[in-house]
């Protein structure tokens, strides 16, 4: 297993237990979707299993191991609000390039334009700047890459083309994915493999 | 030619006003001092060519008495807004970073020094300090801060559970580089232009202080000073004793202010290129 979530309980009140002893493993160059309504906690669980929080009870695996706490992350969280996910007071090439240095292939392979890096976030679209997100997460010690609801808020035709980008990448690296998404047409389409919360 | 653009504007603007602010300042340091000494063959003299702003009734120069004034202030003003300021981007960011019982005693303090009026503690602080210069800095250094404090707490600890200062951890960076790089940045408009903004307070708090006898000594040429001096002689007449010195105190802590508003429109991100 390349990633793997064992008896992850966790709940943000006493009263509510969002994630009650849930389970899940993930081959390496598989792509799974995790399917479920709104407020379920499939955002919960995919900032657990990328070391974003911590589970109140259960660990996380990567490789065998527990997850590194610090360091690089070889599981990277690709978030749902890319205008978040990058310091509005930075210059695009300074975030691009803050995790590692992207070759020019890979920013061809993005469609990340040259006149981008000298902007700053709020000049350009979200589709945009989801680019930069992925293209940033995308360094060679990344090994497993979640993408939250990662294209939810888009058009349909950036929708396409920010997925066509991403699998051509993750098909590329053999990289271990998970797609979070309520969105089951979307699931069937990319993954190999569609897990649905409630049955989890 | 290029018609300026709106950023280049506001650049001139600001090295006009920090232009005028410096040579006020430079000016009252380096004048002789004979210049505003009493000369009792011209007393009470109102605005003439030698004059520009009359002479009191000891026959002093109001203009270079005024220059003096003012420039006492903004030293005055530079030293306890600076020590303000610094004082509050540590309360704030320690407040914020180290969260628990420290936050709790920093905020205290916070509602303490604001719950109580500004001029009754200056003039507490300045009167148990033996009055003076040493008094007036102090006071009105001390008093100024929490203000800042809870504004820059505010905003460290928003950023920090920002996004994107989560993923920098995941990318492996440390907390010393996510301060450098990320908190410490986002904090520091805040601060320029809360230090900025911090001036025209504390001219006129010293200029408040001193008017009631809480501040300087009063052979200092200050603008506390001469306006209430000033006031004194209002009744008979010389009028351009307080309205000069009055009017050029308003124009300095005017000055700050638009010096403050400008640096702001400078170095925030969403009117940077326009």
């Amino acid at each position: 297993m390349l990633l793997e979530a064992k008896n992850i309980t966790f709940s943000y009140t006493k009263k509510k237990t969002i994630l009650d002893n849930v389970s899940l493993g993930i081959e390496k160059g598989e792509r799974v979707a995790l399917v479920g309504p709104s407020g379920c906690g499939k955002s919960t669980l995919s900032q657990i299993l990328a070391g974003y929080m911590k589970p109140d009870k259960g660990e996380v695996y990567f490789d065998g191991k527990l997850l590194p706490e610090k360091g690089y992350c070889p599981v990277q969280l690709i978030y749902q609000h890319p205008e978040k996910a990058i310091n509005p007071r930075w210059k695009l090439g300074r975030t691009l390039t803050e995790a590692w240095e992207p070759d020019q292939e890979l920013l061809d392979d993005m469609g990340i334009e040259k006149e981008w890096l000298t902007r700053y976030p709020i000049e350009l679209s979200g589709g945009e700047m989801q680019r930069f997100c992925i293209a940033r997460a995308m360094g060679p010690d990344t090994k497993f890459v979640i993408a939250d609801e990662m294209t939810t808020m888009l058009d349909v035709i950036t929708q396409a083309q920010i997925w066509e980008l991403l699998l051509h990448i993750v098909d590329k690296r053999n990289l271990g994915m998970l797609v979070v998404t309520h969105n089951p047409l979307l699931a069937e389409r990319i993954c190999t493999r569609v897990i649905e919360f409630d049955k989890m | 030619m290029k018609k300026m653009n709106r950023r280049t504007k506001t650049v001139m603007l600001v090295i006009i006003i920090a232009g005028i602010l410096l040579i006020i300042s430079a000016a009252g340091l380096l004048m002789n001092p004979a210049l505003y000494e009493p000369n009792y063959a011209a007393k009470k003299l109102p605005p003439c060519a030698a004059h520009w702003f009359g002479t009191d009734y000891l026959g002093r120069d109001m203009f270079c008495r005024t220059i003096k004034g003012l420039s006492n202030s903004i030293m005055l003003g530079t030293m306890a807004a600076v020590f303000s300021a610094f004082m509050a981007l540590f309360l704030g960011i320690v407040s914020a970073s180290v969260g628990g019982r420290a936050d709790k005693i920093i905020s205290y303090f916070v509602d303490l020094v604001m719950g109580v009026p500004h001029m009754v503690l200056l003039m507490l602080i300045s009167f148990s300090l033996g009055k003076g210069l040493k008094g007036v800095v102090i006071g009105v250094a001390l008093t100024h801060w929490p203000n800042l404090t809870r504004v820059i707490r505010g905003e460290v600890l928003q950023v920090k559970n920002m996004q994107y200062v989560k993923a920098s951890k995941k990318f492996g960076k440390s907390n010393f580089q996510i301060a450098c790089h990320h908190i410490i940045p986002h904090v520091m408009p805040q601060f320029l232009v809360g230090l900025l903004l911090l001036f025209p307070h504390a001219i006129l708090h010293e200029a408040g202080v001193t008017f009631l006898g809480f501040g300087l000594s009063v052979d200092t040429p200050a603008i506390g000073i001469i306006l209430s001096e000033s006031l004194k002689h209002i009744s008979t007449g010389m009028w351009w004793l307080v309205f000069f010195p009055g009017i050029m105190l308003v124009a300095v802590v005017m000055l700050f202010d638009k010096l403050g508003d400008n640096v702001k429109l400078l170095i925030d991100p969403s009117s940077a290129q326009e």
